[in-house]
């Protein structure tokens, strides 16, 4: 952190930093991406928004996904491989999909050697928990605390390996010298200073958009900055569509709706029912019930609520108290812990209310399997903010094997791009335009409340681009957002530029507004129904858009949509890919 | 919802600063956090406030509530007296940046000082639970540095150069406590992290939003294993070859 509180680079009129690779976000993605940058030797910068160790990866409940075949000896890679792409709908980039699957148990070994304690089998192994769409017990996990437990170990390791560490610290622009990117422009939350850092890699870990939808598990970090930059700097985005609507958040009181409600419950045995004490779940998924994948769930109980079948407060019961109150408190001492302070229920004597919660991109960054590059030279992405491992659909525990997998692969490319690159130059044009930005909100004497303008976004997301879409809808809502996205550029803020939160969001509404945008626009493309987007007008799925990606790019003067083939997977992984689990 | 809360919320920097009144309408199972929310979506758009996750898990949210350490998130309105003001004032310890936001920067280079997990040569990675239970409750550490922020060693008497505050002893048991780990941190615990000037009075304990037991389970058995390297330095070689743990 040494560097993070020294001066610049003399001669700069910003504070300036230099690093061989620049990774901007501190979650799993980002931090595992530095331990590896660091250790082929180049110079590594993290940068992100939060204090570190509080990004969005802490949050993360149920389980790491890794064939380790621990608990169920008949698991391996094929296995995961063949559920991660039948989860996604065969939307997915097949690679990517092979290689996390193959990866992912050497990446938990490696987090276990590095001090991270998951519960124990009773031969002394990692143990692992069942989870929708996984056909093996394959969730390693800690309770239902596995995300903080990763998020310390890699926090602890980086800082023991001496990364520079730029805390509270917000990413605007990245920087380009010609077509590459060869830096980015931010500014201290703390002093509202600004900051520029130049790298010949630069490496975007930044986590999803969740934070566009009112209802929502996602904190204010998750404003789609990386998707955004990306976009501003060339790059391509894809699958945008498509959005995961968690089926469990929390529904009362209102303070915490959205909040989650780990899929854990279900794998130790949660039963959803609904208002009549029905297992809904028969009529939707009667092979894999209460643990069939998240857009299932999320449908399913979004159609008992509308249908007037809903529980008190309009979601559905979620119940564990079944099992031995010991027990849930040991395996969910969280969730515990979360309806007994937060709402008054004891869930080892009654039932939880539950309904869906945006929680997850499955679009973002369309990257190459084996680098993590982005279609810009210079850039990677990691973790959410890219696109491609989870197609359609992702399954629970498969985000923090992704964080794992990726980062490290990004990390490793990123040192080696920045070994055959030399350094680029922003040139001064850039970054003024990049600090006028900034401050041409504090100019206006008056004009719109940034709090205002998020609080209709949110608004607008939900109702028009929520869990079911339509043609009508859709072009409602991308009406909504021009006529939101005009109000953001008369946003006035109030106040200084020291710890001021309403100018934070000023910056991060155009973010969000630009993702939003992709995501509306790829919905209203895509004509049929896959995984997590559900289109009413087309309900079927649809043979034909099964070989299409839709990507989303800036045009000259408006954002442009086109299709890219699906890549096909090779003769052998097909015949896998065909195989009845 | 008619009812009103009256909420006096320190506004501020380094430079001096006081508490300003707001009115924010109560919702049912209303937290702090969401009243400051309320605050800086209506009222105040500049008021600094650091939050993520909002669920209890991630500890970003710390203040003084009614002068209790507390993580607004899992602070409920209705649990407060409604018949004077809710005072919400940063955590003491650290300087204020800015309203509710205090300089925490302390506690990362604490951290920083403190030697890695250092697996035993040869280990099979072979664990039973009932050997992780006491680390896993360690690990459940938030840091949301409310321990620290009413720790009077560091609270009253202001030692940050001399005292690592109860958030990095329970780091420390953590790592001194895991069953497969083979480094050594009791000089560190001594010397310059000064376990001995915590007279055990379980501040600490008490406000921990994780219910970590910080005096019993991890502070007094290193202060043992200080006094065990220190004075009796064969018992404590002992222990770790026998594995009684202690």
């Amino acid at each position: 952190m040494s560097n993070a509180l020294g001066p610049g680079v003399r001669g700069e009129k910003y504070e300036t930093h230099e690093h061989d690779v620049l990774i901007i976000g501190a979650g799993g993605a980002g931090l595992r991406a530095a331990i590896e940058a660091l250790s082929r030797g180049a110079s590594v910068g993290v940068v992100c928004k939060s204090l570190l160790g509080k990004a969005h990866t802490v949050m993360a409940e149920g389980g790491i996904a890794a064939a380790m075949a621990n608990v169920d000896r008949a698991d391996d890679w094929r296995a995961h491989f063949r559920d991660t792409m039948k989860g996604g709908k065969y939307l997915n980039n097949w690679r990517m999909a092979q290689l996390h699957a193959q990866e992912a148990p050497e990446r938990v070994r490696e987090l276990e050697q590095w001090g991270a304690l998951f519960d124990r089998t009773p031969e002394g192994d990692i143990l692992q928990r069942a989870f929708g769409g996984h056909s093996f017990k394959r969730l390693c996990h800690v309770g239902d605390r596995t995300g903080l437990e990763m998020i310390r170990t890699l926090q602890d390791r980086g800082v023991q390996m001496g990364i520079d560490v730029y805390m509270e610290c917000a990413v605007t622009r990245l920087l380009k010298d010609g077509d590459r990117v060869c830096g980015a422009f931010g500014y201290w939350r703390e002093q509202g200073r600004f900051v520029v850092f130049k790298a010949k890699s630069v490496v975007l870990a930044t986590g999803g958009i969740g934070k566009a939808w009112r209802i929502t598990s996602n904190s204010w970090e998750y404003t789609g900055d990386g998707m955004a930059l990306a976009y501003d700097a060339g790059a391509e985005l894809q699958d945008m569509e498509f959005v995961q609507f968690h089926p469990t958040g929390m529904v009362w009181p209102p303070g915490v709706q959205g909040i989650l409600v780990t899929e854990a419950v279900r794998g130790e045995g949660g039963v959803l029912t609904n208002r009549l004490g029905e297992r809904f779940m028969q009529r939707y998924d009667p092979k894999q019930m209460d643990l069939s994948t998240r857009d299932v769930v999320a449908r399913a109980i979004y159609t008992e609520v509308r249908e007037g079948r809903g529980s008190e407060h309009g979601g559905a019961y979620l119940d564990i108290s079944h099992k031995p109150a010991d027990y849930v408190k040991r395996k969910l001492p969280g969730m515990y812990h979360q309806f007994r302070e937060l709402a008054d229920v004891d869930i080892t004597k009654g039932p939880m209310e539950v309904g869906p919660t945006c929680h997850y991109m499955m679009g973002g960054v369309r990257v190459d399997a084996e680098t993590a590059s982005a279609t810009v030279p210079g850039l990677f992405a990691a973790g959410e903010v890219a696109a491609g491992l989870h197609g359609a659909n992702r399954l629970g525990g498969n985000s923090l094997s992704d964080l794992v997998v990726f980062g490290r692969r990004a990390g490793l490319a990123a040192a080696e791009h920045a070994n055959r690159a030399g350094a680029g130059s922003p040139g001064a044009a850039q970054v003024e335009e990049a600090a006028r930005e900034m401050l041409v909100f504090f100019e206006r004497p008056e004009g719109e409340s940034p709090y205002a303008v998020h609080r209709d976004l949110e608004s607008t997301m939900e109702e028009f681009v929520g869990i079911f879409r339509n043609e009508q809808d859709l072009a409602r809502g991308l009406e909504k957002l021009a006529e939101l996205s005009e109000r953001s550029r008369r946003i006035h803020v109030e106040g200084s530029r020291l710890f001021n939160p309403g100018w934070h969001l000023a910056r991060d509404l155009k973010s969000m507004l630009t993702v939003s945008e992709a995501v509306a626009r790829s919905a209203l493309a895509r004509k049929e129904s896959r995984g997590a987007h559900s289109r009413t007008d087309y309900p079927k799925v649809d043979p034909e858009w099964g070989g299409r990606n839709i990507v989303v790019r800036r045009g000259t003067r408006a954002m442009e949509l086109a299709e890219r083939p699906l890549l096909l997977p090779p003769a052998e992984l097909q015949a896998l890919l065909a195989e009845s689990t | 919802m008619s009812r009103e809360a009256v909420l006096q919320v320190f506004r501020g920097t380094a430079e001096g600063g006081g508490p300003v009144e707001y009115r924010v309408p109560v919702a049912p199972g209303m937290v702090v956090l969401d009243a400051l929310h309320y605050i800086q979506g209506h009222l105040a758009p500049d008021l600094a406030v650091r939050w993520n996750c909002k669920a209890g898990r991630c500890g970003s949210c710390s203040a003084e509530v009614n002068g209790r350490p507390k993580l607004t998130c899992k602070t409920r309105m209705d649990a407060l007296p409604a018949d004077r003001p809710i005072t919400v004032a940063p955590m003491r310890t650290f300087p204020v940046i800015r309203d509710l936001v205090t300089d925490v920067s302390w506690n990362y280079e604490v951290n920083r000082r403190i030697p890695p997990f250092t697996p035993r040569p040869g280990t099979d990675w072979k664990m039973s639970q009932a050997d992780i239970d006491r680390v896993q409750e360690f690990r459940r550490c938030i840091e949301c540095f409310l321990c620290q922020d009413v720790c009077h060693v560091l609270r009253e008497h202001g030692k940050t150069a001399q005292f690592g505050g109860p958030r990095f002893f329970v780091r420390i048991a953590g790592l001194e406590m895991h069953p497969l780990d083979a480094g050594s941190r009791t000089g560190l615990l001594k010397q310059e992290l000064g376990i001995g000037l915590c007279n055990i009075t379980k501040c600490c304990t008490e406000v921990c939003p994780e219910d970590i037991q910080i005096t019993d389970n991890a502070i007094i058995p290193l202060k043992e294993r200080v006094v065990d390297d220190y004075y009796d330095p064969i018992a404590r070689f002992l222990k770790k070859i026998f594995g009684s743990g202690g």
